[in-house]
C-alpha cells in the first residue's frame, strides 16, 4: 500500500509561508488597533495587502488541499481526537478566508477608500456603504481575529504534543524531514 | 506503537516545552495590546477621556458632534498641478461633500462664536482616487503628539462637583506643557469671524504635495472665504444661529473659498502642526470650492464617513507629524462606535435646512 507519510512539498511551503504571515498579521492588527502612533499610519498599511495575500494563499492552499492527498493521523489516535484535529484544520482554513473578506468587507462597508498598493491600486468595494454593517464587521473583525489566535495557540500546542510527547511523525509530516525513525506511527491507515 | 518516554525527566522536560510556545505567544500578543503598557495612549483611553470631558457619543461623533452636511464642487486653478499630482488640482467640477460642525463633543450645545469651528471635505473626482480633509478655523494646534491630546483630554475632565472642568487644571495644562504656549496664545488673540460662511478653515497639520517627476513640497492648507469677512457680533437668543445663518446663506447664493496652499519657508517645522509658520511664506491658489446644498445630518451624505485625513489620493502624501495618525487612528474608533449605536435626532434638523420653497410647499 502506498502511504503517504508527509504533506507535499507545495503544502508545507504554504503551510509555514502562511504560519508565519498570519502570526504577524495578528501582531500587527492588535498592536495598531491599541495605539494612535507613530507606527499606526504604516501598521495599517501593512495589514491590507499582507491580508489579501493571506487570502489569495489561503484559496490557492484549499485548492491544493483538495486536489492533493495529506497523511492521515496515526491509526491508534483515538477518534474524538481525530475529529477535534479535523475539525480544527477545517476552522483554521475557514478562519484564514473571512478574516480578510470581513476586513475588505467592513472598509466597504465604511465607506472608506481601501488602498491595496501605494495610493494608486485600489480595492473596489465588496459591501454597499452601509454604517450599521461596518460598525457589525468591524466587531466581528476583532472577534475572528482572537478565535483565530485561541485556535493557532491550541494547534501549535496539539502540533508540539504530535512532536515532543506522542513522537508520532505528525509534527515531521508537516516540519519535513522524511521518515526520522520516530515517524513510525504515521500512514498506518486502516 | 509511537516511541514512548525515556522517564519522568524528560517528560517534564518536554511538556514544559509543549505548554512554553503557545504561552509566549499569548504573553506576546498581550503586550501587542498594551496589556504590559499601561501608559500607552491607545484609541480606547482616547475615547474615554473625550467621553470624561463631556463628549455625548449615542451615535454623534465624539467631537464636532454638531454639524451640518453640505455639497458642491471644486475647480482646480492648475497652479498646484506642477507641485502635486492628484487629480483635484487639474480637474474641474470634482463633485464634493462636507459637513460645517462645532469642535465639541456635545450635538446639542448652543452656538457660541468663540467656539471652534470646522469645515470637513470629500472630494471624489469621478476617474481618480477621493481624497478627505478636516479643517478647524483657529490658525495652528496647541498641540504635538497624542501624549499631549491625551494630556488635554484629561485637564477638560468635567468635575462632578460643579458640572464643569476645573479651570486651575486647564491652566495647569500650559504650565506642564510650556512648548505649547505659543499657540496656545496664538488661538486666544485670533480673530473671530461672524459666522460659518466668513471662516477660513486650516489643515493645521502639514502634508507634503508629489509633483508627477516625485519632488515633494511641504505644505499646510486653507480655506479661505470669498465672502466679505465680518468679525463677530453679539450672540444672539437662538441657540442654532450659526448654522441658521449658514442654511440661510447658502440656499441665497452658493459660498465660495479659495483653496490657499502655503509652501513650507526655510524654517518652518513640517513635522509640528503647533509652530506657527512664517509670515512670508509663498502661498499659491490652487482652485475654488463652491457649496450650493445643505442637508441636515438625518439622511444627510456626511453623516456615514468620517473624514479620516490620511485619505489620501495619490499626489499628497503624509508629513511625520504625529496629530495625523493620531486623527486617523482616532477618527475611525469614533466611526466605529457612533455607527453601531442608536442616534437621536440633530440639532440641525431637516425642517432647518429644507429650501424656503419645499417648507412653503409641505405647508400649502
Ligand atoms: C498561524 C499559524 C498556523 C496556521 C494558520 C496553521 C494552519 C494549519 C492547517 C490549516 C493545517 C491543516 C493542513 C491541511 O490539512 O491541509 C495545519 C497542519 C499542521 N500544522 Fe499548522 N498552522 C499554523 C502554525 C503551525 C505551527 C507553528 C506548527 C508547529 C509548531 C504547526 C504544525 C502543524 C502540523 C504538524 C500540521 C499537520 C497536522 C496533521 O497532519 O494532522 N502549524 N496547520
Ligand atoms: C488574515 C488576515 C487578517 C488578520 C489576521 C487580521 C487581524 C486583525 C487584528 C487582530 C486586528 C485588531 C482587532 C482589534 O483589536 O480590535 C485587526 C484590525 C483591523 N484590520 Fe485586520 N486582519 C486581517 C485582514 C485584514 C484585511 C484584509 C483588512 C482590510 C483590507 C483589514 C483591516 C483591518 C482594519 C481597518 C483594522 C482596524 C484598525 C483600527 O482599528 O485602527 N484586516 N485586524
Ligand atoms: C489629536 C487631536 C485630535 C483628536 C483626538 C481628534 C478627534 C476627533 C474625533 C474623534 C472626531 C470625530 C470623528 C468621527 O466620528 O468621524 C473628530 C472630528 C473632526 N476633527 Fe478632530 N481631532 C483632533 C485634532 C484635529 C485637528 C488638528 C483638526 C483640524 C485641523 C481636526 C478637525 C476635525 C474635523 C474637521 C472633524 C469633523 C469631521 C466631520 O465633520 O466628520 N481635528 N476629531
Amino acid at each position: 500500500m502506498n502511504v503517504i507519510t508527509q504533506f507535499s512539498l507545495l503544502s508545507r511551503v504554504l503551510h509555514w509561508l502562511m504560519a508565519a504571515s498570519i502570526l504577524v498579521m495578528l501582531f500587527i492588527g492588535l498592536f495598531m488597533a491599541s495605539s494612535v502612533g507613530p507606527h499606526y499610519h504604516r501598521l495599517v498599511t501593512i495589514h491590507r495587502p499582507l491580508g489579501i495575500a493571506i487570502l489569495v494563499l489561503a484559496l490557492l492552499r484549499l485548492a491544493n488541499r483538495l486536489r492533493t492527498p495529506a497523511p492521515l493521523l496515526p491509526a491508534e489516535f483515538p477518534p474524538l481526537l481525530k475529529l477535534a484535529a479535523r475539525a480544527s484544520h477545517v476552522l483554521l482554513y475557514m478562519l484564514m478566508i473571512a478574516l480578510p473578506l470581513v476586513g475588505w468587507g467592513m472598509l466597504s462597508a465604511g465607506g472608506y477608500p481601501i488602498p491595496l498598493w501605494g495610493q494608486s491600486v485600489l480595492l473596489p468595494p465588496i459591501l454597499p456603504h452601509d454604517p450599521t454593517m461596518w460598525a457589525w464587521l468591524r466587531s466581528a473583525h476583532t472577534v475572528l481575529a482572537f478565535a483565530l489566535f485561541g485556535l493557532v495557540l491550541a494547534h501549535i500546542g496539539a502540533a508540539l504534543f504530535h512532536g515532543l510527547i506522542r513522537r508520532d511523525g505528525v509534527l515531521q509530516s508537516m516540519t519535513g524531514g522524511g521518515n526520522t525513525s520516530n515517524a513510525t506511527g504515521i500512514g498506518k491507515t486502516s | 506503537m509511537a516511541t514512548k518516554s525515556s522517564g519522568p525527566p524528560g517528560v517534564a522536560l518536554r511538556w514544559a516545552g509543549v505548554v512554553a510556545a503557545p504561552a509566549a505567544l499569548a504573553l506576546g500578543f498581550l503586550w501587542a495590546g498594551g496589556g504590559f503598557s499601561p501608559h500607552r495612549v491607545t484609541q480606547d483611553r482616547l475615547m474615554s477621556e473625550m467621553h470624561a470631558s463631556g463628549s455625548y457619543g449615542h451615535g454623534f461623533r465624539r467631537r464636532h458632534a454638531k454639524g451640518v452636511c453640505v455639497g458642491g464642487w471644486f475647480d482646480a486653478s492648475g497652479t498646484a498641478a506642477h507641485l502635486s499630482d492628484a487629480a483635484v488640482f487639474r480637474e474641474r467640477h470634482v463633485p464634493v461633500v462636507g459637513r460645517f460642525a462645532l469642535a465639541v463633543g456635545q450635538p446639542d450645545v448652543a452656538d457660541n462664536p468663540a467656539t471652534v469651528r470646522s469645515m470637513a471635505l470629500r472630494f471624489m473626482p469621478p476617474d481618480a482616487p477621493e481624497w478627505r480633509t478636516g479643517m478647524n478655523d483657529p490658525p495652528v494646534l496647541a498641540l504635538r503628539d497624542a501624549r499631549d491630546a491625551s494630556d488635554q483630554f484629561l485637564t477638560q475632565r468635567i468635575d462632578p462637583s460643579t458640572g464643569k472642568p476645573d479651570p486651575a487644571s486647564m491652566n495647569g495644562f500650559l504650565t506642564n506643557h510650556p512648548w505649547l504656549q505659543k499657540a496656545a496664545d496664538e488661538i486666544a488673540h485670533r480673530f473671530v469671524s461672524s459666522g460659518f460662511a466668513d471662516d477660513t478653515y486650516h489643515s493645521l497639520d502639514s502634508f507634503l504635495l508629489v509633483a508627477s517627476d516625485g519632488a515633494k513640497t511641504p505644505v499646510r492648507w486653507a480655506m479661505v472665504p470669498a465672502q466679505s469677512v465680518a468679525p463677530a457680533d453679539e450672540r444672539t437668543g437662538d441657540p442654532n444661529y450659526l448654522f441658521r445663518n449658514l442654511v440661510a446663506e447658502i440656499h441665497e447664493h452658493p459660498l465660495q473659498w479659495h483653496l490657499m496652499m502655503t509652501l513650507a519657508g526655510a524654517h518652518d517645522a513640517v513635522d509640528d502642526p503647533s509652530q506657527i509658520w512664517a509670515d512670508d511664506d509663498r502661498q499659491i491658489d490652487a482652485g475654488t470650492l463652491t457649496l450650493a446644498t445643505v442637508e441636515s445630518e438625518d439622511g444627510g451624505p456626511c453623516t456615514g464617513i468620517s473624514f479620516d485625513p490620511l485619505a489620501l489620493p495619490p499626489g499628497i502624501v503624509p508629513s511625520a507629524d504625529p496629530i495625523l495618525q493620531v486623527r486617523s487612528a482616532a477618527y475611525m474608533r469614533s466611526f466605529f462606535l457612533r455607527s453601531g449605536e442608536t442616534r437621536g435626532p440633530s440639532a440641525v434638523s431637516p425642517v432647518m435646512t429644507a429650501t424656503p420653497g419645499q417648507v412653503e410647499g409641505k405647508r400649502s
